[in-house]
């Protein structure tokens, strides 16, 4: 595993950190650093214990084993002084639905200990920078998930935190959605804000975080910058081929064509990958491999050169791929 | 800095910001909370002024006689205090609890879970209050045109007492909502709350049961309610009274403790 940086000055300082529930442990001895003003994230399939670290550092679910710090703090004892200082994005929204959008922020505020007018100018500030103000007035309940979702990160900052904590933040969103609400976390790192997510999208990891830990079966399998995973793991290109067959499995690879294909693709790959409808063959230039293939005959239905991406680190780390 | 040492504990304004949400929420839906009300006043006309017609007069455990209505009255407002405490403690708070999801939320800012429970509680026992002091209001109008309710300065403590007698349900009925899993398992807390409202002395004096069911009857929480305001305002008082206030404070306070375990499991896992 790469060097962890220095623990001194960080916002989270996990060390063994572990959480059990019963006989089940869903977070096992994992050890992370983050930075003020950086963007970490936790990227990982469901079930990889991304929500239960991520509790445990909204000091609303107790440390089973190791050390948690955040702020220096510790949750067990200073909860409150720790989440006086977060904003949290739960996985599912939890807003109020008996109370109007701008209510919502209001009230939340109010649960901070701000004064009524001056969690009102914050809230109508936010209503503002999440383009809700609109809607300021309506009830909860009939908006878009996407506006949901930004209804809820604007009540996460109502507190003015020095970090904001954000699970699955863009999940369900459809990709306008998404993409807005990635200019919004973009701005808000800009301003300082140290962010904490997990995600289960590679494209969203590459796309906010400046480092990352993936997560697989309640550990961490690798650390790094979205680049230095992929130049870690795997090559700087994918080669995907799709073999079409005739005889019942369609798009699929038959156990003896297998080893035939592989022969034709010995020698010009570091890697070759097989999944269920095709194959990806990791090498530093796709173009030329696919080139040198085809001269020693190999004739695949489809070929499509691209840029590695944190998936193949994924499929690489763990044999599996993240979205099934 | 004067004014931030003069300010209350957090630990007694930060529930508060709760009962301010529920203002906020109730501002809309006060239609709920009128019904609330007049539940009470048409036991009071129905039962106190028109069976009481066919009545007369009940004798008190003292001895002495009073009208029908007279007897009934403290009985309907005790019954109230404990309704209002229930109406919010029971589904409402079990739809913010297991369905909004609404602590969830709460709990992530530097609010704990015993800011939710006292919160909540304090919002119940306002609740109540609002019923009691309808109640009182209407018996006072009748005490102007004749029909004095109330024979007894003792009479002004009946709001503190149906405020004790709030404070108990409230928490018995939290705790007890903390154990629910769906909506139907109510209906045992009903099997509890209706035999109470009719047969705690309520309508007709306990000395109608055999001595063993009376026994079982007076260690009942609505019969200690009933007992309470009715000799405040029959001005009957005897040393009961303080097991009476005793006894409700306390369920109140094991139910608090009860909702402080539950939610920590419910909500901190």
């Amino acid at each position: 595993m790469p060097e962890i940086p220095p623990t001194q000055d960080s916002v989270i300082h996990a060390r063994g950190l572990t959480k059990c529930f019963g006989a089940m442990t869903a977070v096992d001895g994992v050890d992370f650093d983050v930075a003020p003003g950086e963007a970490f994230g936790f990227l990982g399939p469901n079930g990889a214990g991304k929500t239960s670290t991520m509790r445990m550092i909204g000091a609303v679910s107790p440390v089973s084993a190791g050390t948690l710090t955040v702020f220096g703090l510790d949750p067990a004892r200073q909860g409150a002084r720790i989440r006086a200082r977060l904003g949290v994005v739960p996985q599912a929204d939890t807003l109020d639905n008996e109370l109007t959008v701008m209510e919502n922020l209001l009230i939340y505020g109010r649960y901070f200990g701000l004064p009524w007018n001056e969690s009102r100018r914050r809230a109508k500030e936010l209503l503002e920078f999440v383009q809700l103000t609109d809607r300021s007035n309506d009830q909860v309940e009939p908006l878009s998930g996407g506006m949901k979702r930004r209804l809820v990160i604007a009540r996460a900052l109502i507190n003015e935190p020095a970090l904001l904590l954000l699970d699955e933040p863009t999940t369900g969103l459809d990709p306008q959605a998404r993409h807005l609400l990635w200019d919004r976390l973009y701005r808000l790192k800009q301003r300082g804000v140290t962010l904490c997510l997990t995600t289960h999208y590679m494209d969203e990891a590459e796309q906010l975080c400046d480092r990352l830990v993936v997560m697989d079966k309640a550990k961490i399998v690798a650390e790094g910058s979205p680049r230095q995973l992929i130049e870690q793991y795997v090559t700087r290109e994918v080669l995907e081929l799709r073999f079409n067959r005739d005889e019942g499995e369609v798009g699929g690879i038959a156990a003896d064509d297998s080893a035939h294909i592989d022969h034709q693709l010995d020698g010009l790959a570091e890697r070759i990958e097989q999944l269920p409808d095709r194959l990806l063959v990791y090498t530093a230039d796709g173009d030329a491999t696919a080139a040198a293939a085809f001269e020693r005959g190999l004739r695949p239905a489809s070929i499509l050169v691209r840029r590695s991406t944190l998936e193949d680190v994924f499929l690489r780390l763990t044999g599996r791929s993240l979205v099934e | 800095m004067l004014a931030l040492r003069l300010s209350p504990p957090l630990a007694l304004t930060r529930p508060t910001r709760l009962v301010a949400r529920n203002l906020l929420v109730y501002r809309r839906g006060w239609m709920v909370v009128v019904s609330g009300f007049f539940e009470p006043l048409f036991y009071l006309f129905s039962m106190g002024f028109g069976v009481g017609s066919l009545i007369g007069a009940v004798a008190l455990e003292n001895g002495s006689t009073v009208p029908y209505a007279v007897f009934v009255a403290p009985a309907l407002l005790a019954s109230s205090a404990m309704n209002g405490a229930i109406y919010e403690t029971s589904n409402n708070f079990f739809y913010k609890l297991k369905y909004a999801k609404l602590y969830d939320a709460v709990i992530a800012t530097p609010m704990s879970l015993s800011d939710v429970a006292r919160g909540e509680i304090l919002w119940a026992l306002m609740r109540g209050a609002l019923y009691v002091i309808g109640f009182l209001a209407v018996v006072g109008v009748l005490g102007l045109g004749g029909l004095g309710l109330i024979s007894s300065p003792l009479g002004i403590l009946a709001f503190p007492a149906a405020m004790v007698v709030g404070f108990g349900f409230a928490g018995a009925g939290m705790a007890a909502t903390t154990f629910v899993r769906k909506w139907q398992d109510f209906d045992i807390m009903q099997l509890a709350i209706m035999p109470m409202f009719l047969f705690s002395g309520t309508f007709y004096p306990i000395s109608a049961y055999p001595p063993a069911l009376q026994i079982f009857v007076q260690c009942t929480p609505l019969y200690r309610g009933v007992h309470l305001i009715r000799a405040l305002t029959t001005g009957t008082p005897d040393v009961w009274i303080a097991v009476d206030v005793l006894y409700l404070i306390t369920m109140g306070l094991i139910g608090l403790w009860i909702v402080g375990k539950r939610l920590n499991k419910l909500l901190l896992s």
